[in-house]
């Protein structure tokens, strides 16, 4: 079995590391530094309907052990994410999974159809857990009836694998989890940020303009381990693990709480070749960990005997 | 095309109040390095976030680049207490800088606020190596915050502003602005957003070239955060990808 293959619902992954949706943008500036084809997988930033010029600034913020963002979705819109974008990524041997989001359930119906229609990408990831919109985003991440409806109502629309983003900003996150996987979910990412707030002691007032932002970074792993840990047992779907990964030994945490697969956020922005370094070091940690595969790690901390190799990848 | 490098530092020392002369050096120096270009710098391991630094000079016999920064925050105050010999992690050369190469003029004026003065010099540099005559306006808060008067009174006319006197005029620098017809023939300007409004503004008549400071991201143009409104009144234009210099006609302030 190769070491870090891993083969999820419309993803066959080399590896199972992948930069996160909003932190690398289309890939154009990351294909400076590397070659996009070592990735596992690419989540591209946030589709709407419409092109969104985001919020006003200062728009991030650095925080104990991580950083607070309300960009706000910007992005070109999805007519031109699909003309311009995909045709840039797909000059990579890299399987794209692009991040659906809107206002109303009718957006994200005709985003999903545009994504599906351009034949360029190889999941969808519905992007219910944006904390820094007024309208949708997180309205429809923190209401299981909400995140059911639009879960099947997305699920109409594409033949593709459907990701739902989840929201830490909820009491119970295993309820939204048998939600949308109820709606034919196959597949979780988790976690998207937590809310929080920074206040600039000069301005006497929140120093993001946005006033809240999304907390991501490593101050959050601790808060992702425990839902994916909580999520893996709640439901049959796979996972894809995020929130403050840095490190091959992160990578292994998240994927014995449950994580098939993983996402690097933030940790892009203080070093851009992480991605390619994770997965060039992961080899050698599983091993000196006494794994030979990431299958066997895949759910680990369930299993009443850590020699099974049960897994849901 | 940006890198990212562990540089040595070469030589650190104080050159006003809570401003500090940083010179690094590594492979990543190399042409061509625009003046107002910037690297993203992580001061340690203990901060998630790099900040972004203008380039005050270049050697590139020496491999070295000259960064003037002020003490804010927690981030320069740990900078602060790098020692010579001590290397930094950094990712550069960032963003569009001013576009010597392809000036065509005889006379340029250079307005600079603050930690806003740094690039100006690699420009002033880099304008007077070309033959364009170079005059400045460097304003300061007071005396002790004023550094490089001498470095670029050696390459031009220079005039500094304090807000309380205490050096130079007292004023703002719009307030020690050059008047009469053909007194230059472009502008330059880095230093606070509101600064370059009111320069702008006051030298609509007169093209020119201002440089953008705001908190980064990535620092690369992938994550969206540091943008500024465009023309267009439409959209954003990302100052780490697009910028930190633009006309000033291309943006809101």
């Amino acid at each position: 079995m190769n070491t870090l293959a891993v083969k999820l619902p419309g993803l066959d992954l080399k590896n199972p590391v992948m930069p996160a949706s909003g932190c690398f943008g289309f890939g154009r500036e990351y294909s400076e530094f590397y070659q996009l084809s070592e990735l596992g997988a690419i989540m591209i930033k946030a589709a709407t309907v419409e092109q969104r010029y985001g919020n006003p600034t200062p728009r991030v913020a650095e925080t104990a052990s991580g950083m607070l963002n309300a960009i706000g979705l910007q992005n070109p819109g999805v007519d031109q994410i699909v003309g311009e974008e995909l045709p840039f990524l797909n000059q990579y041997d890299v399987p794209i999974v692009a991040n659906v989001a809107g206002s109303t359930v009718e957006d994200y119906a005709q985003v999903t159809e545009k994504l599906t229609a351009s034949n360029r990408v190889s999941a969808l990831e519905l992007n219910i857990s944006c904390p820094n919109v007024k309208e949708g985003g997180v309205q429809f991440g923190t209401d299981p009836d909400l995140a059911y409806n639009v879960t099947q109502i997305t699920k109409q629309h594409t033949h593709l694998p459907v990701y739902v983003k989840l929201s830490p900003n909820v009491t119970d996150i295993t309820a939204m989890a048998r939600a949308v996987e109820a709606a034919g979910a196959d597949g979780l990412s988790m976690i998207n940020t937590l809310t929080g707030m920074k206040m600039d002691l000069h301005k006497r007032e929140p120093l993001i303009a946005n006033q809240t932002g999304g907390l991501s970074g490593p101050a959050i792993k601790p808060v992702a381990i425990r839902m994916i840990h909580e999520v893996y047992r709640s439901v049959k779907i796979p996972i894809i693990g995020m929130g403050g990964i840095e490190s091959t030994e992160d990578i292994l945490e998240f994927m014995l709480a449950g994580a098939s697969a993983v996402a690097v956020g933030s940790a892009n922005f203080k070093n851009p070749y992480i991605c390619p370094q994770l997965i060039k070091e992961l080899p050698a940690t599983l091993h000196e960990h006494g794994w030979s595969s990431v299958h066997e790690v895949i759910g680990g901390a369930h299993r009443e005997n850590n020699q099974s190799s049960v897994s849901r990848a | 095309m940006m890198k990212q490098e562990l540089m040595t530092i070469m030589e650190h020392s104080t050159v006003a109040k809570d401003t500090y002369m940083l010179v690094i050096q590594g492979e990543s120096v190399a042409p061509p390095i625009d003046p107002g270009q910037f690297v993203h710098v992580l001061v340690s391991r203990d901060f998630f976030l790099r900040r972004p630094l203008s380039i005050a000079d270049v050697n590139f016999a020496n491999g070295t680049l000259t960064l003037l920064y002020k003490e804010l925050g927690k981030g320069t105050q740990a900078l602060s207490l790098k020692q010579v010999g001590e290397t930094l992690d950094v990712l550069g050369p960032g963003g569009q800088g001013f576009p010597v190469e392809s000036l065509n003029i005889e006379k340029a004026l250079l307005v600079g606020g603050g930690i806003g003065v740094p690039p100006l010099y690699y420009l002033a540099k880099q304008l007077t190596d070309k033959g364009v005559a170079v005059e400045s306006v460097l304003g300061f808060q007071t005396k002790e915050d004023v550094f490089y008067e001498e470095h670029f009174r050696a390459l031009g006319e220079v005039r500094v502003m304090t807000n309380d006197g205490s050096r130079g005029d007292k004023g703002f620098v719009t307030d020690g602005l050059p008047e009469g017809e053909e007194a230059f023939d472009m502008y330059f300007s880095c230093g606070p957003a509101v600064m370059l409004k009111a320069v702008s503004d006051q030298l609509a008549s007169y093209p020119g070239y201002i440089s953008i400071e705001e908190r980064m991201g990535c620092g690369i143009g992938a994550c969206f955060a540091c943008v500024v409104p465009a023309d267009s009144g439409k959209g954003y234009k990302k100052i780490c990808r697009d910028g930190p210099v633009f006309r000033p006609e291309e943006v809101i302030l």
